[in-house]
């Protein structure tokens, strides 16, 4: 994938790259925090159709949503030959009793036999995270293990 | 009245003025600054109510204000950009000057106001508003478009080239000859490289000499290195305007961040009372006889810019409604240009019609600039479409990958 980089002075700066359908996507660093996500037009790639501007829990948010797809596909077609075996993304919100504190402190895989291979934390992957990993509000779990052993450690997550 | 009475009542009404003009300019979505030179121009000499007590507090203020615009316009530009910018947009920059120039210079020449004249009007009409730029580009959703960097690119070489343009004007306002005017010159160039120089190798320890957590301490030894250093480049006659700007591209990294988050309240206060007391000092009833000068000037000059962006743009590859948008977004003049006229009409070396002329062409501009970018895309649609009616056959999806 080629992403360009150009200088904003004064801003920031921009990166993007043009997708198979046409359209140019990307985000502005900007100066200040900030990130502004914009896609262009159709019919200009020089113009955007949307301009949004995201702060910087939203943007981590964001990422997280579309790195965590990807890696949970790729999982899902390496798990494909073993039947039985289901990838599934946990996300941790605020009210739930774990966020800030380790991971190793719900004892997932000992009540339910699913593995944390992966959490996604502000667009970056953290592969097979360690027990005395801290989760965060915003985190995203990629979790892999039967399809009863991903409901009951849902449950885990959410109500400890 | 006890005199300190009538200045602060006096003060307070302009300052409270200000607040409500720059409150209906935020409802309208137009720039303040038409509205301060109007509020000055009431206020003024000539104008609806004479106010004389806040005359030598509005002054000073409005020379802290020019500081602090040049400062914050300093800060907002790392050294590295700077060169970069340089190097990269060179051509644009100088053809943007050329064109942008000529006009003012040329109405000054045809009003008999001299070389002094030319050389004001000929920058009050090169330098577009970077204030007004920036603020039309985020409004717009525009921050992510191709055409953005081009634009801004043009918009740090006027800056660059106010740090040389500024001296010269302030040597050749002092009526210093020919060989003070190069060595003035001289000095310039020398400083601006000395200082693009230091701010690239030790940008960081000037940061740091100025850097404190307590944000008191911060903000005092900023106003204090800011007026220091503008009082010893006026001293050497750089102006102290410029001698701001340098030292606010010398500040870098996190601190000129906090630097700008730290100053933009002061900056606006006394960059209001500077365009206010700009108009404080224009006799309203100048203007009307300037009015036709001033609306050629606006017509040719907003075509000039729109030019220059425009040939910018198509440089950078950018597609024909980009190209329109790049120009339009120069179009606005406002702060920069008050800059220059109000130095030319302090010094006295130039003939007060040229305040009101000023005053009247960035009127015109601060206003125009953000509707003719606003409304430049709809027009170049409208026009770019009606040839190609005939051809609605061809397949919608015809963009390129």
């Amino acid at each position: 994938m080629n992403v360009d980089e150009t200088e904003l002075p004064g801003l920031g700066v921009r990166k993007d790259f043009i997708t198979a359908s046409g359209r140019r996507i990307g985000v502005v660093e900007m100066r200040e925090g900030e990130t502004e996500l914009f896609v262009s037009t159709w019919d200009d790639p020089d113009t955007c159709q949307a301009s949004i501007p995201l702060t910087a829990d939203e943007a981590a948010a964001l990422g997280n949503l579309l790195g965590g797809q990807h890696i949970a596909m790729r999982l899902a077609e390496a798990h494909k030959e073993i039947p039985g075996i289901v990838t599934r993304q946990f996300s941790i919100t605020a009210d739930s009793p774990f966020t800030n504190q380790p991971m190793g402190k719900a004892q997932i895989r000992t009540r339910s036999g699913v593995s944390i291979v992966a959490i996604m934390r502000e667009g970056e992957v953290v592969p097979s995270p360690a027990p005395d990993v801290v989760l965060h509000t915003g985190d995203l779990l990629v979790a892999v293990g039967t399809q009863e052993g991903l409901d009951s450690a849902a449950a885990i997550l959410r109500n400890g | 009245m006890d005199p300190l009475a009538l200045t602060l009542i006096e003060l307070g009404a302009v300052v409270f003025c200000l607040g409500l003009l720059a409150r209906l300019a935020g409802r309208i979505g137009m720039s303040p600054i038409p509205l301060y030179l109007v509020g000055g121009l009431a206020f003024g000499a000539g104008g609806l109510i004479k106010l004389d007590g806040m005359h030598e507090f509005a002054h000073l203020s409005g020379e802290i204000g020019v500081i602090l615009l040049l400062l914050m316009l300093g800060l907002e530009y790392t050294a590295a950009e700077l060169v970069t910018g340089l190097r990269r947009s060179w051509q644009a920059g100088v053809l943007d000057l050329i064109l942008n120039f000529l006009p003012g210079a040329g109405i000054a020449v045809l009003l008999g106001w001299g070389l002094v004249g030319a050389i004001v009007m000929g920058g009050v009409t090169y330098i577009s508003s970077s204030g007004i730029a920036a603020k039309v580009i985020t409004d717009l959703g525009r921050i992510g478009n191709r055409e953005t960097p081009v634009v801004l690119a043009i918009l740090v070489f006027e800056d660059l080239t106010m740090a040389i343009y500024l001296p010269i004007l302030t040597a050749i306002l002092a009526g210093v000859g020919f060989l003070g005017g190069l060595q003035t010159v001289g000095i310039a160039l020398a400083v601006v490289t000395l200082v693009l120089v230091v701010a690239l190798k030790h940008g960081h320890r000037v940061s740091q000499a100025v850097h404190s957590e307590n944000s008191e301490v911060f903000l005092l030894n900023l106003l204090g290195a800011a007026l220091l250093v503008a009082g010893i480049a006026s001293a050497l006659q750089v102006s102290a305007a410029v001698g701001a700007f340098m030292l606010g591209i010398a500040i870098s990294g996190a601190t000129a961040h906090n630097a700008t988050r730290i100053l933009e309240p002061l900056r606006d206060l006394f960059a209001a009372i500077f365009f206010v007391a700009f108009g404080l000092n224009t006799d309203p009833s100048t203007i009307p006889p300037v009015l036709g000068w001033a609306l050629l000037l606006a017509f040719v000059t907003a075509v000039t810019k729109l030019l220059t962006g425009f040939w910018a743009a198509k440089r950078a590859g950018i597609a024909v409604p980009g190209r329109f948008r790049a120009g339009a977004a120069l179009i606005a003049r406002g702060e920069f240009s008050i800059v220059i006229a109000g130095l030319a009409v302090t010094s006295g070396a130039v003939p007060r019609d040229l305040a009101a002329l000023a005053t009247a062409y960035v009127l015109l501009m601060a206003i125009v600039g953000p509707l003719a970018a606003r409304f430049v895309e709809p027009v170049v649609k409208v026009f770019r479409k009606s040839p190609r009616k005939p051809k609605a056959s061809e397949p919608v999806a015809s963009f390129e990958t």
